[in-house]
């Protein structure tokens, strides 16, 4: 198995997944959220707040930050920081639209380990 | 030596340049043919609109015409379209005949997207594209016609503003949230529908074309929601994809355009491609000055000289008269990167650099457009802008000058100079206040109005007082809303209604918010504020809700969900009980609950799930019990006159109108009510946030309750005699809360600060004022008294996840 080797997963159309929110993808690995910002730009991040667990993927989308539903952590979705006086970070994935579709590099997630 | 031969199929801007080019750099090298699937030669496409406006006619935008072919020797083929490449042959078809070709250039342009609904090819229909479109829109553009433009980006709005200007009545649908989406962020995008909307031009953003309605030609439009707008004419101004059918039949490399590489030259080496038709490293191209870089490459590489292609940034202006709009670079916002803006909602202007690094990368600007072309500079060469950082975003007048002082700069201030735009109130009016007493924010506001209206000059007039008053002023400590601004919750609600603001970036723009899409603080806020104040203008934004509001549905610590259907007071049937007896085993609920407020929930239901147990519910009769809204929540009761010995009035029955009247309403945090039968209070009504007591005369209302963090018993609003006056005085006071509190806080906290003097006065004394507030609130309720389920469970792709992965083989 190499490491290096991308694997760029078609998830589905960037319509499926709502301006400032987020939809969800099942891996081996658990869930990634992804997400879509006002400017449609698109991001993947670990689904799994690094505090209690908070399903990422559910938190209110603002610029390129989310807030976490349970207990108001902020990431930054870019590089998957906790903002502000909160220390931690989760996971993200590499994610692009071509022609409309939300492409996601899933290599890593594929391998059935945890990332 | 013979020429060559060179076809060219398409005499469009980009080929027309290419020609210019290559006659200049290699005269006499080709013996040029040159086919035209519209009947004429070049001319300036993008000079449309101004023809459309009826600014310019034909005549003016022709760029070469009839001589200048003739006086070049090409040989023009024009309303003759190419039917066919034979590459091995290297001959064009068109059905007169073949030409054979050396080389061959396509620069077919593109085609106008054409959105695939019922009725798109009635007569009345067109695109925006070339000559003949224009002239349809103008035939059809007499004044008090109506229109209809499919598309709010730049082309569709041209076609707008050029058929109003003819006296047409335009209507603009964009199925996206703003307009210019790919140009303009939401601010920027606000402020243009604003212009367009005082010239008259009605704008339907977020709007979905369902249908094109007519018999024998457009009689209008239709959306998914329902709306529909009478059309004489529709012009379809969607989006343009490559035309690559030619490129495409014979085979060449073509994957959303013809494939091209620097050189501008496909996978055949005597094929080139230019213009809007190609793609290059992956890029498509729509407007003009990177097709003039390609003609000029490709002029270059016919004439057998080294050129290469690289696509350069472009900014982008609207050809719409009095609305003065520019947009640069990459504006997205991304990690590493940072924004500067300014907004001065007097004037209308936005302005907003995005910053990576040192550099400036991207810049939308709105109202005030004259140093655009000075940041495109910044933009385009990288230059370091780390030392005029802090002035930048005013242009190159202030670039790196020394850092203001800005205490020093109001005190520098002459007395006529004005601080309040909204008001004309100048700092000699102000100061002459402050030395008359006026010590406080709020007393400068009471005596001169200064910063009374928009309120973005609060800052400048407590410096005044700063400045006038020395250490003896402390500024206010008013908490804003969030760190997105300074106002506060109850300023926000103010001039939400006062200035007529309808949507988020509308508040957002003319309140001046300091962030570009606010917070999860404050988005939640403006939505309900907006929801409360505009009932049938604004749409609840579901990406601005809390989770649980957004999902219908209360999620749990470990991401699972409760579904509570509503029991109109508590009560019940078999039939009810054993529907949720089934869907609880049917989707495997962990543990069935009796709740606090009389009904039943169940715990643990998969978000999956939630759509079908809906389904379920609904189908026997019972909808969403909005167990986790801000909104009304249960109304308790006890059993009444209809059983209790001890009942004075039919409490359950009451409690059940109750519910009927106020569901499905949201409010600025949850409501409770309670009726009990009689004083013994068996529905606990006095710790709620509105009671009623049943008594032999009556009704006891009253208000503001708590048994939470905090517990209080409720105040008496009034007694009542009918179940009528009743149910309206509990309409009106919940309006009254809906429209006067600051989201997020309960009924009494809400009272604790308007006093419930204030509260009797509103809904007890005045009975007008009772009715009226009634009144919207039933208007609100003919949007909202609904089951949210209803709509959702017809969805359940929408709450499945996008894709499960863990189903694919792995590698």
């Amino acid at each position: 198995m190499n490491m290096s080797h991308e694997t760029w997963i078609d998830i589905g159309p960037l319509a499926d997944i709502p301006r400032e929110g987020g939809r969800v993808v099942k891996t081996r690995a658990g869930c990634v959220a992804v997400f879509r910002a006002a400017d449609d730009a698109v991001f993947a991040l670990d689904d799994r707040c690094p505090h209690k667990g908070g399903p990422l993927s559910e938190g209110i989308v603002h610029g390129h930050s989310v807030t976490c539903p349970l207990h108001a952590w902020v990431f930054d979705m870019g590089t998957g920081t906790a903002q502000g006086a909160d220390v931690g970070q989760v996971g993200t994935y590499p994610v692009r639209v071509e022609g409309g579709r939300v492409l996601l590099e899933a290599g890593r997630l594929m391998q059935g380990r945890a990332a | 030596m013979m020429a060559e031969k060179l076809v060219i199929i398409g005499a469009g801007m980009a080929s027309g340049r290419m020609l210019e080019h290559l006659f200049e750099q290699a005269p006499g090298r080709y013996d040029v043919t040159l086919f035209n699937a519209e009947p004429r030669g070049n001319y300036n496409r993008i000079m449309l609109s101004p023809v459309l406006s009826g600014e310019k006619t034909y005549a003016d935008i022709v760029t070469h015409d009839a001589d200048w072919y003739a006086a070049q020797g090409v040989d023009c083929r024009f309303g003759e379209p190419v039917v066919k490449i034979d590459r091995e042959r290297k001959v064009v078809y068109s059905a007169q005949g073949g030409v054979p070709y050396d080389r061959l250039v396509i620069a077919t342009g593109s085609a106008p997207f054409i959105i695939p609904v019922p009725g798109k090819d009635l007569p009345g229909v067109c695109a925006y594209r070339d000559l003949e479109d224009t002239h349809a829109m103008i035939a059809a553009a007499k004044p008090g016609a109506k229109a209809v433009v499919i598309g709010g980006g730049l082309l569709g709005l041209e076609a707008a503003a050029g058929m109003q200007l003819r006296g047409a009545e335009v209507t603009v649908i964009h199925l996206m949230g703003h307009l210019m989406e790919r140009q303009l962020d939401p601010a920027a995008g606000y402020l243009l529908q604003k212009t367009l909307e005082a010239r008259g031009i009605t704008v339907h953003c977020k709007g979905a074309t369902k249908a094109i309605l007519g018999k024998d030609r457009v009689e209008a439009v239709l959306l998914e929601d329902g709306t529909v707008y009478g059309a004489d004419l529709v012009c379809m101004a969607v989006g343009i994809r490559p035309e690559t059918r030619l490129a495409n039949d014979a085979h060449l490399e073509v994957n959303r355009g013809i494939v091209v590489n620097d050189q501008l030259q496909t996978s055949d080496p005597s094929v080139f491609a230019i213009g809007e038709c190609v793609e290059h490293d992956k890029q498509l191209f729509g407007l003009v000055a990177p097709l003039y870089d390609q003609a000029k490459v490709l002029a270059a590489t016919l004439a057998d000289q080294p050129a290469v292609f690289r696509p350069v940034q472009t900014a982008t202006k609207l050809k719409v008269t009095g609305c003065d709009l520019f947009s640069a670079g990459d504006f997205a916002e991304g990690p590493g990167r940072e924004d500067i803006v300014f907004r001065d909602p007097g004037r209308g202007i936005y302005k907003r650099l995005i910053l990576e690094g040192e550099r400036l990368i991207g810049a939308v600007m709105y109202g005030d457009t004259a140093d655009g072309s000075w940041f495109f500079g910044l933009i385009k060469d990288g230059t370091d802008v780390t030392e005029m950082r802090d002035t930048l975003i005013f242009g190159p007048g202030f670039a790196g000058g020394a850092k203001a002082d800005p205490m020093a700069a109001v005190a520098a201030l002459p007395p006529e100079a004005e601080i309040c735009g909204c008001n004309g109130v100048c700092k000699g009016k102000i100061v002459s206040a402050i030395e008359v007493g006026a010590n406080t924010l709020d007393l400068v506001r009471a005596s001169t109005k200064a910063s009374a209206s928009c309120g973005t000059c609060t800052g400048l007039v407590e410096q005044v007082l700063a400045v006038t008053l020395g250490d003896s002023f402390v500024m206010s400590a008013a908490q804003p809303m969030c760190k997105c601004t300074d106002h506060t919750h109850e300023d926000v609600r103010r001039l939400i209604k006062a200035q007529g603001l309808k949507s988020i970036p509308a508040v957002m723009q003319e309140l001046g918010w300091k962030t570009v899409g606010g917070c999860a603080s404050c988005r939640p806020a403006l939505n309900y504020y907006l929801l409360a104040d505009w009932p049938l203008e604004y749409r609840d934004d579901r990406q601005a809700r809390f989770v649980n509001e957004r999902n219908h549905a209360n999620i749990q610590k470990d991401g699972t969900y409760s579904v509570v259907p509503r029991m109109w007071g508590g009560v019940t049937t078999p039939a009810e009980l054993r529907a949720i007896a089934d869907a609880a085993d049917k989707y495997a609920v962990p543990m069935v609950k009796v709740t606090g407020g009389q009904r039943i929930d169940l715990l643990g239901v998969k978000k999956e799930d939630l759509p079908a147990i809906w389904a379920d519910l609904n189908d026997a009769g019972m909808v969403s019990g909005h167990a986790y809204s801000k909104g009304l929540r249960t109304v308790k009761t006890c059993v009444g006159s209809e059983f209790c010995r001890f009942g004075t009035q039919d409490s359950t029955g009451l409690g059940i109108k109750l519910e009927k009247l106020l569901w499905g309403s949201w409010t600025p945090a949850k409501v409770k009510l309670a009726v009990s039968g009689c004083p013994r209070n068996c529905a606990e009504a006095t710790c709620k946030d509105v009671g009623v007591v049943c008594v032999d005369s009556g009704y006891q209302i009253s208000v503001a309750g708590a048994a939470g963090m905090d517990v209080k018993e409720t105040e008496l609003l009034c007694t009542v005699a009918t179940e009528e006056e009743a149910m309206e005085v509990i309409a009106a006071f919940v309006q009254l809360y809906r429209e006067n509190s600051r989201y997020l806080h309960r009924i009494y906290k809400w009272v604790a600060k308007v006093g419930l003097d204030w509260c009797k006065a509103q809904v007890v004394a005045d009975l007008e004022n009772r009715r009226a507030l009634a009144d919207r609130f039933e208007l609100s309720q003919s949007v909202y008294r609904r089951d949210p389920w209803a709509e959702h469970a017809q969805r359940p792709a929408d709450w499945a996840p996008m894709m499960d992965l863990t189903r694919e083989a792995a590698e």
